[in-house]
């Protein structure tokens, strides 16, 4: 899931403190479960904005609803008539949602409620921990399920470094070193040999660093888009 | 000859090794190089030029290089992979080695957040071992990692470091067979306290018959106070200092005098273990004691192949 969490009250309400119908649109996907921006999160935000505007003298109604997920279109399609009537959009969704508010509706302007973290797990109630970039190349198959590449502070390809200490990693001695945790991994499935072999330069090129992704699907594209014969199989 | 460095060349001989490290300023200007440069000429066999340690910001450790060049005295460039990506460390490996360096250390780099740049944007494209074997390949195949083959590679002799007090310990022996796999032909390792400890590393190193394709280059660490050496046991992740040596350095009527014998006990300690072929003598911020150092544990003079 996307790991977010909320921007600081004060620098929401300076965001939208030029402007006087403001929406504020959740989302019940990730950022519900991380406690960021779903339903309850929404009415806080905007009850702390009220009582901020009250103090101030301003003159601003708040409008909240929350989408079921705010990344896809249709979903979003639904609350239009609240979007277009607003001076300015809140998003409490990750910058997904935010996005998708903003590419459909080029004209509104809409201001991020939440920074998004990272894509992670909870981990414990009100834990949540980061486990993976999206690189494009998994290999945990390699790693004893654990991801060198987001657990990594340096996103070793052979680690542990000098720095592990105790099995927790040097720059933070919170968190666990993750080299550690795959030798520990490994070495309880006797797999240890994975490791044994210097792993190669890895292509970080099917990740962010190759330029912005999009993955396409020829198959379940509607068929106005679908290309035919040879200009599918390029 | 890999290279025909200096050091190379005092292994190939079969004679212990010395290298020490002198540490880059935080400006511009060459000459505390210079200074530690004649200063520690001729009291080991090639200098470790530190690149931007801890994260902070100082002086190029190619350009360190090149400057105490001037002065006869050998560097070994230490070339993370914190700051640089591909591009940039093959780049710097052939600017490095058409500038005359010889010896090249490669670390994967400590993270940002330990220096004076918190907010950077690391890179770690590779890993120290990934490193390690790029520059392996582009010396001996002259073969890039993206498969383009150059005239002239360079002709470096390629080092590692390696940490026998880091966790997990049973791996780190493992560690360094990759190390070699990858094409180091030296190590120097982290600065050892616990000899009991480095011992038992050294047991699996032998165990594996890695001392027979490496040059390890035991690592030593004067210190100068008893809070030095508390600092590092606490502070430091990966360092071990047993509590009988921190006794010994709070006891001490003079610390500073006790930390050079204590530096040289080791170095004796050292000499003598089966598998090591030199010391690494990390006088960090304390150059100056070197000479002394090689001097009383007797590793003088050092040999001279003109």
């Amino acid at each position: 899931m996307i790991v977010a969490k909320r921007k600081p009250m004060n620098e929401i309400a300076e965001m939208v403190a030029p402007y006087k119908n403001i929406t504020v649109i959740g989302c019940r996907s990730c950022v519900a479960i991380c406690l960021a921006g779903g339903e309850k999160e929404v009415k806080m935000a905007a009850s702390a904005l009220k009582v901020k505007n009250r103090k101030e003298h301003r003159d601003q109604q708040f409008e909240t609803l929350v989408v079921e997920r705010q990344c896809e279109k249709e979903w979003v399609k639904e609350v239009e008539d609240k979007i277009l009537g607003a001076d300015v959009v809140l998003s409490m969704a990750c910058s997904l949602g935010a996005q998708t508010i903003a590419d459909m509706y080029p004209e509104k302007t809409v201001f991020p409620g939440l920074n998004t973290g990272f894509l992670g797990v909870p981990e414990e109630q009100g834990v949540w921990s980061e486990k993976c970039v999206g690189c494009g190349d998994c290999i945990i198959h390699l790693t004893g399920g654990i991801c060198p590449v987001a657990r990594c502070a340096k996103s070793m390809m052979n680690g542990p470094c000098g720095g592990s200490s105790n099995g927790h990693c040097e720059v933070n001695l919170d968190i666990e070193c993750a080299w550690y945790a795959i030798h520990e991994r490994l070495k309880l499935q006797k797999r240890l040999d994975l490791i044994e072999k210097v792993m190669p330069p890895k292509d970080w090129s099917t990740g962010h660093y190759g330029g912005r992704r999009t993955y396409v699907r020829e198959d379940a594209r509607l068929k106005q888009h679908q290309k035919k014969g040879k200009e599918a199989v390029q | 000859m890999k290279a025909g460095s200096n050091l190379e060349k005092v292994f190939d001989q079969g004679l212990f090794a010395v290298t020490a490290e002198i540490g880059p300023p935080q400006s511009a200007n060459p000459e505390p190089l210079t200074h530690h440069a004649k200063m520690l000429k001729g009291y080991a066999d090639a200098f470790n030029l530190t690149d931007n340690q801890t994260a902070v910001v100082r002086l190029s450790s190619i350009a360190s290089a090149f400057i105490i060049m001037r002065e006869g005295v050998e560097p070994v460039i230490q070339m993370t992979c914190r700051d640089r990506n591909r591009i940039a460390l093959q780049s710097d490996l052939l600017g490095a080695a058409a500038l005359g360096v010889k010896n090249v250390l490669c670390l994967t780099g400590d993270h940002q957040i330990f220096g004076n740049e918190k907010g950077a944007k690391n890179v770690f494209d590779f890993d120290s071992i990934t490193e390690l074997s790029v520059f392996n390949q582009l010396r001996t195949e002259g073969k890039q990692v993206g498969g383009q083959v150059i005239k002239d590679p360079p002709k470096v002799y390629l080092g590692c470091a390696e940490n026998p007090f880091a966790t997990p310990y049973e791996w780190r022996g493992a560690r360094l067979a990759k190390k070699v796999a990858a094409g180091a032909d030296f190590v120097q390792t982290q600065a050892i306290f616990d000899m009991g400890m480095f011992e038992k590393w050294m047991d699996d190193v032998r165990a594996r018959g890695l001392d027979k394709k490496v040059h390890i280059l035991a690592g030593v660490l004067p210190m100068k106070t008893a809070g030095a050496a508390r600092y590092m046991k606490n502070k430091v992740p990966g360092m071990i200092v047993p509590d009988h040596i921190i006794d010994r350095m709070k006891k001490a009527s003079d610390p500073k005098e006790e930390g050079i014998k204590l530096c040289v006990e080791q170095i004796e300690v050292l000499k003598t273990m089966k598998g090591v072929h030199g010391v690494h003598i990390m006088a960090v911020a304390w150059e100056d004691i070197v000479p002394r150092i090689a001097k009383e544990a007797g590793l003088l003079p050092r040999p001279s192949f003109k």
